[in-house]
Order: structure tokens, then C-alpha cells, then sequence
């Protein structure tokens, strides 16, 4: 009794502070049983499936193993699709930080007509891509193509022999990447804005003062201190580019002859469509790897922009 | 203007006009194409001189199942955005004022498993979904799966605006007698509303972009949504109405593309925020 009296302010403290872990955890648990339905069951699901030959209409199957994994493994298609994932995913994006990077040195500071600028170059990702990929199914047009219109005029291409943007497997590859880098770029154009404002002024006056300017005063000073929000933007743009399955689903359904075939438009085909579930999910489980790859990655660049 | 300046403009337009005209003009294209009189469209002399009508806009409102499924996207839409509020709101206010590791690495936690992809989970939730759930092919299915992306997604963006808000507010509320949940819903609540509006865009717009879902569950022309609807309807056997279509997509467009703009640097504050501060 005697010890509890004389620490009344810590008791109440202490008291104080238990209740507020209550609270905290009360309001979390909602969304933690959530997520933990609707992502973590699926996901163990998607799992068990993998091992079985679970067909359409049932999700029991047979137990058969790691015999879809080593199927998929043999199969041209799917070899094929592991390979065109990476080049969809890497070039788009290679693209993606180029022209992000510059279009946000560029719109950094104010300027006439910034607003109105800076309002076109978010179209793309303001407007549902579902939706704007078929736009480009249009624009792509065998016989009506715009682009064909342009480099006809430029001389580029012969009016007997136009490109067929989506018909041969060269050109449809190049045309995916074009429309996934399209929708991607202003995305990273904001987040990469708001690395660069991040960085306080008196950073830049003290480069100046010791003489560092242009590339000198980016690679030294500018990049790295934007570098840990850049990286971000980027690591989404691969996920995002990597198991996202809009924009070659409906422009070339992974044709043509399997040419634009990705992991996420087989695992569709093959799950869905052909109702192989076990083997579409066995399939789909190949982006796990990267997953966990970008997570860790993500958590490496997130603890040091907690350090500087 | 000094050489500096001048130099400096030069550089400014000389980049961002050229990129904004590349990354604009699909929509000019499909303005243009989508006042052409549909059998116009193939005609290599009038690609740029034409009558201009709005028959195909007219097609799509009387004609399609358009005005049906922006409905039900926006049915959808509202109702995830309610069940994200409810559930994110609280979790992002305990996650931002959890102090120290465990608020940390529970939030990001949370946000890790918005990278888990619907490639990845649609499999297993559409056998659910028909099996379990009995919802095959009705508006609950996408309702009652959306919010798993949403939700990590908007604890997110809340934490980065709660987190914004002093906490000295909060005691000062409680000083005056409030109960901590009191001063939760009277005090931190309102002053976040404009955080809380930049969710709600967000996330509504989520459910509008969402495709994989949507066609995987759904499978009659009634209950589709728009992203889906516009893909599989408006193409009437091999024969693609274009200049339909591109009004179909102008259309959700221009309004979601002013709203972003709108609420872009409230998103950004608390996309970055939540991860840097």
C-alpha cells in the first residue's frame, strides 16, 4: 500500500499509458483481420492450389506435388513468359526514370504555364488504364494507325508497307512497353518531385558556397538526399509493372504466337480460361520471389531514410 | 531576365512541353476520333477533316449498357470507400501515435501487403468467392474484395497525415475533460478532413481502375463496371464502334484527372509522410 502511495503520478501514468495500448490495439485490430482475411487467406490458398490439380469449379484437387512448378518449368510458354516479364518490366521502367527524372528537375521550379503543363503530363495516370489501353488498341490500328499517320508524314515508313504495331512479335513487345511506360511516367514524375523539394534550401546554398555546381552538385549532393523517395517510385513501378496484367492482356492478349505472353496473362489463360487452377496458381506464385526481393529492398532504403 | 533565368526557362519548356505533348496526345486522338461519324474512321483522307457529331456519345447513352455500369462502378466505388474509412481511420490515427518500433514496423507491416497483387490472389478468391461466398457474378463480390487493397493503401496515407497533427491537440483535449476516443472523433478527425477527402478520391478511383477482379468475377453485362464493361461490350462481334469507345473513355476520365490534380500534392504529403517522418 505504502509503495503505491508514495508513486500515485507513476501508478497513474503507467495506468494511462496501458489504456492507450488498449485503445491502439482496438483500433487496429479491424483492419489487421481484415487484411488477414481477404490477403493472407488467399494467399495460403493460392499456396495449397499450386501443389494440387485443382480444376474449375472445385478448389479441392490432388495432391501432386511440385509437379505443376516443374511442368511450368519445362514448358516453352511459360519460359517464354518469365523472360518477356523481365523485359516488359525493366526497359518500361529504364524508360520510366529517365524521362520522370528529367520532367522533374524540369518542374521543380515555378515557371508560366506549370500548372496547365504539369495537369497533361498526370493524364495518363489520372484516367483508368483499363480503359485508356484500349484507346491505344485504336492507336494501333492496323489499318488506321495515327503513329502510322505521323511517320508516314516523317518519311519514316513506306504508306505500302505501314508497321503492324501489334501483329508481329518485335513490334508488339516494343508497343506494350511504350503504353506501360506511357501510364507509368507521371506516377514517378510526382514522386520524384517530391524527393527533390524535399531537400532544404540551405543544402543547396552550402553546395554553392563550396563551389559545387551542375552534374557535380547533382551526383554529390541533389541525388543522393533524393535518392531514398526515389527508390520508392521505382520499387513500386516494378511491382506494379511486373504483376499487373491490364495492359498486355488487352492490347495483345499475349499474343502474337505467345510473343507478348507475361506470368500474369498466363497464369490468366491457364487458371481461368483453360480451368487449370492448380497450375495458374502454381504459375502466378512465380512473383513471389521478386515480391519479396522488393520488399526487402524497401525496408533496407526505409530504414536509411530514417537514419539521415 | 538574366542569362541565368533565360538559360534555365529554355530548359523547362525544352523538356516538359515536348513530354507533354507525347504523354497528351492520345487523349486529343481520342477526342477527335470520338466526334467522327463511325464510318469516317478508316478513311486515310479525313483524318483530320471532318463534320464533327455527337452521334457517338448518343450510342453510348441510349444504345449500351454505359450509364449501367458507371452506376455500378460508382456503387462499388462508394460503398468500399465507406468500409475503407471505417476500418483505416482508426488504424491509421493508433498507427501514427504508436510511438517507437512497434507502430513502425506494424505500419509498415500493413502497407507491405498492399504490394501483394490481385495476379497474385484472384485464383484462389474467385473459387471463394463462387464456392464459399455464393456471390458469383453480383456487385457484393467486388465490394467485399476491394478493401483489401484499399484499406493498406489508406492506413497508409492516413498515418502519413495523422502524423502531421500535433499531439499536444490531443492533450489539451483531454485536459479538458474529453475521453481519448472523444477527442479522436471531435478534435483529430475534423482537422484531418482534408486528408480524409484525399483517401476518399483515392480510393474511389482504385475501385474505378481495378480490372482483374472485375472480370474474373463478374460475368453478366448488367453487372459489370465500367473498366470491364467498355473492354467486352462495346465490341459487337470483330466490329469495334471506335469512336464510341474513345467517348467511353473521355468521359471518366477528365473528371478523375481534375480531382487528382486537384488533391495531388495532400497525396504525395502523405504518401511521403508516412514513410518519412
Amino acid at each position: 500500500m505504502g509503495v503505491v502511495a508514495a508513486q500515485p503520478r507513476a501508478r497513474k501514468l503507467r495506468y494511462a499509458a496501458e489504456r492507450q495500448g488498449t485503445l491502439a490495439a482496438l483500433l487496429i485490430t479491424p483492419a489487421v483481420l481484415f487484411i488477414g482475411l481477404l490477403v493472407g487467406v488467399p494467399l495460403v490458398l493460392a499456396v495449397y492450389l499450386s501443389f494440387t490439380d485443382a480444376t474449375a469449379g472445385s478448389l479441392s484437387g490432388k495432391w501432386v506435388g511440385i509437379h505443376n512448378f516443374s511442368a511450368q518449368l519445362h514448358d516453352a510458354t511459360f519460359r517464354g513468359a518469365l523472360w518477356h516479364t523481365f523485359l516488359f518490366t525493366v526497359i518500361s521502367q529504364a524508360v520510366v526514370i529517365v524521362v520522370a527524372g528529367l520532367l522533374a528537375h524540369a518542374l521543380v521550379r515555378k515557371f508560366p504555364g506549370r500548372w496547365l503543363l504539369r495537369f497533361v503530363i498526370l493524364l495518363p495516370w489520372a484516367a483508368p488504364i483499363a480503359l485508356t489501353a484500349i484507346g491505344f488498341l485504336w492507336f494501333y490500328d492496323p489499318q488506321a494507325s495515327i503513329f502510322t499517320w505521323f511517320l508516314e508524314r516523317l518519311h519514316l515508313v513506306s504508306r505500302t508497307n505501314p508497321p503492324n504495331w501489334l501483329g508481329t512479335p518485335r513490334a508488339a513487345m516494343s508497343s506494350i512497353i511504350t503504353v506501360q511506360a506511357w501510364r507509368t511516367i507521371p506516377f514517378a514524375t510526382v514522386i520524384f518531385l517530391a524527393g527533390i523539394s524535399s531537400i532544404p534550401e540551405e543544402v543547396d546554398d552550402a553546395a554553392a558556397m563550396d563551389g559545387a555546381t551542375g552534374l557535380r552538385k547533382f551526383w554529390h549532393v541533389s541525388l543522393p538526399l533524393q535518392l531514398p523517395i526515389a527508390l520508392v517510385a521505382i520499387l513500386f513501378g516494378i511491382v506494379f509493372t511486373a504483376t499487373d496484367m491490364v495492359v498486355p492482356y488487352i492490347l495483345t492478349n499475349g499474343g502474337p504466337f505467345n510473343s507478348t505472353q507475361v506470368l500474369t496473362t498466363w497464369a490468366f489463360q491457364t487458371g481461368i480460361n483453360a480451368g487449370n487452377v492448380g497450375e495458374g496458381a502454381a504459375i502466378a506464385l512465380f512473383m513471389l520471389p521478386l515480391l519479396a526481393a522488393v520488399v526487402i529492398g524497401m525496408l533496407f532504403f526505409a530504414r536509411r531514410a530514417e537514419v539521415t | 531576365m538574366t542569362g541565368a533565368v533565360l538559360r534555365r526557362r529554355l530548359f523547362q519548356y525544352g523538356v516538359v512541353v515536348p513530354f507533354a505533348v507525347l504523354l497528351g496526345f492520345p487523349f486529343v486522338w481520342m477526342a477527335v476520333t470520338s466526334l467522327k461519324p463511325e464510318f469516317q474512321v478508316y478513311d486515310p483522307t479525313k483524318v483530320w477533316s471532318f463534320h464533327p457529331t455527337l452521334a457517338s456519345y448518343g450510342f453510348l447513352f441510349h444504345h449500351t449498357g454505359y450509364l449501367r455500369w458507371i452506376r455500378n462502378s460508382c456503387l462499388v466505388g462508394l460503398a468500399v470507400v465507406v468500409i475503407t474509412l471505417a476500418v483505416a481511420m482508426p488504424a491509421g490515427y493508433a498507427l501514427a501515435r504508436l510511438a517507437g518500433r512497434v507502430g513502425r514496423t506494424l505500419g509498415v507491416a500493413i502497407f507491405l501487403t498492399y504490394l501483394v497483387p490481385p495476379t497474385l490472389l484472384f485464383l484462389p478468391l474467385s473459387r471463394v468467392v463462387a464456392q464459399y461466398l455464393h456471390l458469383s457474378d453480383r456487385l457484393w463480390s467486388l465490394i467485399l474484395v476491394y478493401p483489401s487493397f484499399t484499406i493498406p493503401f489508406a492506413i497508409w496515407l492516413m498515418m502519413g497525415f495523422f502524423k502531421t497533427i500535433p499531439q499536444e491537440l490531443e492533450d489539451a483535449a483531454l485536459m479538458d475533460g474529453c475521453s481519448r476516443f472523444g477527442a479522436l472523433v471531435r478534435i483529430v478527425f475534423p482537422i484531418s478532413l482534408p486528408g480524409i477527402l484525399t483517401v476518399v478520391i483515392f480510393t474511389f478511383s482504385l475501385v474505378v481502375n481495378e480490372f482483374v477482379y472485375a472480370i474474373t468475377f463478374i460475368s453478366s453485362s448488367t453487372n459489370r463496371t465500367l473498366t470491364v464493361g467498355v473492354p467486352t461490350d462495346l465490341i459487337r462481334g470483330d466490329l469495334f464502334n471506335w469512336p464510341g469507345i474513345m467517348a467511353a473513355i473521355l468521359i471518366p476520365s477528365i473528371p478523375l484527372a481534375l480531382v487528382y490534380n486537384a488533391f495531388l500534392n495532400r497525396f504525395i504529403a502523405g504518401f511521403t509522410g508516412g514513410a518519412f517522418r
